[in-house]
């Protein structure tokens, strides 16, 4: 089964663009991008695991921690660099946001949206979140930097990184009314500013 | 993973291939003519679509995989890998290992008789290069018939001659596996390499090269050389938990002879290769590696540009704790085909054993490869 925010990624990236994905997991959203958009895909992953799962799949992987950058990808060497569900667990949100558009012009992220109104229900009733998108209890989750929509706009703001599309989710559905308190994942489409 | 194959089934035998037709080598020196020692294994396809070539590394040859007797208990160097249903699969593909020209396996040599002057090469045998070597894989390729390798693969010295295949006969080779290598040695990487031929060079039995003709044998000196080189293929983890400080006697001595294990293992792997390899072969080898370098003719235009011809796609490993041919290494020659947007994929695999770990059977590392294998079409 696809994950719910691929099918907007793809729907995002041109034919035969040249796509980079970090933490590119077993490599299924790139060969989804190479068997149907014709991309000249590469992903990046950190786990012997999904290494081994990208090479199956028919996938190019570089086995590579993200947290040290992107030293082995040129500038402006890629027309998208996709970060899909990987944002909340980086330790260096700023470094790989600044990374992705040194390699390429545009950048899609998609992350778990904090604001959606169960993981503040969740929070309010004294607990942190455990949901669909944050499948996690909070003494063991990968998940580092959570944030809500408008904090990552924030973010965007503060990087000089202007967003070109927004597209919100619940239960793989879109939402179009309140999304930072109705949607539970958010999917960007962002550009460097200049 | 043991073979499918009953013992019988798995005994090859190695063959020769003579050319005549002279070889001009990358340092000016011609070879008339010259013998290629190889194997093969598995069945080449009506379409000859499924060879690969295995190019050995320093201490290698032709012996890749299985055993010359039922009861040979020693098989090939690389025969964990290479075999029925193993990770390079005999069943699908035809491999093929060779014994590289100035090799002391039966390829031409140092040690080869000369047939101009009935006596040993000796010093008299040219200093041949990894394009050389690729010169005359690809002759031995013609002559088998095989126009385009499906793969070609390599580990350390090996993996060099990978590259270099992919860039001079980019037609001739739809897959890389470049193991445990580099583009070019490392100033310590040539250093180690000429401390070892300096322990050759300067043993008394070496006579210049030509010791066959004197009746010696630079036996010291290549023992040196390959326990310098043993260290260097270790890693400082798998030294110590393998050897530690531990005492052969469970004493000091108090004198030379051996007190450590460690001391008792590198004089016998030293012992054990000075009695089965050739001294002029290792000189002529280690100078192989130093001298590779696909950048040399335009060093200001860098790796990628070098490697741009290649139209090959190329998986790259590397091991954690190989100080020798280090991960950064790799990443170098990932780095270069990413820059020319080239098909690649990098695996960087956790390992105790060094250098050492590209011959071991490591089941991330042989999982991975079989993966790869999967994806390449015959």
């Amino acid at each position: 089964m696809m994950r719910q925010d691929f099918q907007t990624i793809a729907d995002w990236i041109p034919a035969r663009a040249k796509v980079l994905d970090l933490g590119c997991g077993d490599g299924k959203l790139l060969k989804h991008l190479q068997d149907t958009r014709q991309a000249h895909a590469y992903g990046v992953e950190l786990s012997d695991a999904n290494v081994l799962a990208c090479v199956q799949n028919g996938v190019n992987v570089i086995q590579r921690n993200l947290e040290v950058g992107l030293a082995e990808f040129a500038t402006d060497s890629f027309d998208y660099v996709v970060l899909s569900q990987t944002l909340q667990a980086m330790h260096h949100t700023e470094a790989i946001l600044r990374e992705m558009l040194r390699v390429a012009h545009a950048g899609i992220v998609t992350f778990p949206n904090f604001g959606y109104w169960k993981n503040r229900l969740q929070v309010v009733r004294g607990h942190m979140p455990v949901s669909d998108d944050i499948p996690y209890q909070w003494y063991d989750t990968p998940n580092v930097h959570l944030c809500t929509m408008h904090d990552f706009e924030a973010l965007c703001t503060k990087l000089d990184i202007r967003i070109c599309e927004r597209v919100v989710m619940t239960a793989g559905k879109r939402v179009h009314f309140m999304q930072n308190l109705t949607g539970s994942l958010a999917v960007y489409r962002f550009e460097r500013n200049t | 993973m043991q073979s499918a194959l009953p013992t019988q089934d798995r005994v090859v035998v190695a063959q020769t291939a003579h050319f005549d037709t002279p070889l001009a080598l990358k340092s000016g020196a011609v070879l008339p003519s010259y013998d290629l020692v190889y194997e093969t294994y598995g069945t080449l396809n009506a379409d000859a679509s499924n060879a690969i070539l295995v190019c050995h590394a320093l201490s290698g040859n032709h012996h890749v995989a299985g055993v010359y007797s039922a009861d040979d208990k020693k098989p090939g160097w690389w025969d964990n890998i290479v075999g029925a249903g193993k990770p390079i699969d005999t069943d699908r593909f035809f491999v093929i290992g060779l014994n590289n020209l100035g090799g002391c396996h039966g390829s031409t040599g140092p040690k080869s008789i000369n047939p101009l002057t009935g006596e040993a090469y000796g010093a008299s045998f040219p200093l041949v290069t990894v394009e050389d070597w690729v010169a005359s894989q690809a002759r031995l390729a013609d002559y088998l018939g095989i126009r385009q390798f499906a793969a070609i693969m390599g580990g350390s010295l090996g993996g060099m001659q990978v590259l270099h295949w992919s860039i001079a006969h980019p037609e001739r080779v739809r897959h890389c596996l470049v193991i445990a290598s580099a583009p070019k040695l490392t100033a310590q990487n040539i250093a180690f390499n000429d401390v070892a031929r300096q322990a050759i060079l300067t043993d008394p039995d070496f006579h210049g090269g030509d010791y066959y003709q004197y009746g010696t044998y630079p036996r010291r000196g290549l023992r040196l050389a390959r326990m310098l080189g043993h260290i260097t293929y270790l890693s400082d983890d798998v030294m110590g938990s393998k050897f530690g400080r531990i005492l052969r006697q469970g004493g000091f001595n108090y004198s030379y002879d051996v007190d450590f294990e460690i001391e008792s293992y590198l004089r016998y792997q030293g012992d054990k290769f000075a009695d089965s390899f050739d001294a002029n072969t290792y000189l002529l080898m280690t100078k192989a590696l130093d001298y590779f370098d696909p950048t040399h003719a335009a060093p200001e235009a860098g790796l990628s540009v070098a490697l741009a011809p290649a139209q090959a796609a190329f998986l790259v490993i590397s091991f954690t704790t190989d100080w020798r041919f280090a991960p950064e290494r790799s990443r170098e020659i990932v780095k270069a085909l990413l820059d020319n947007g080239q098909q690649v994929s990098y695996a960087e695999i956790v390992s105790t054993h060094g250098h050492d770990a590209f011959l071991m059977p490591d089941a991330h590392y042989h999982a991975l490869v079989r993966a790869y294998m999967g994806r390449v079409s015959v």
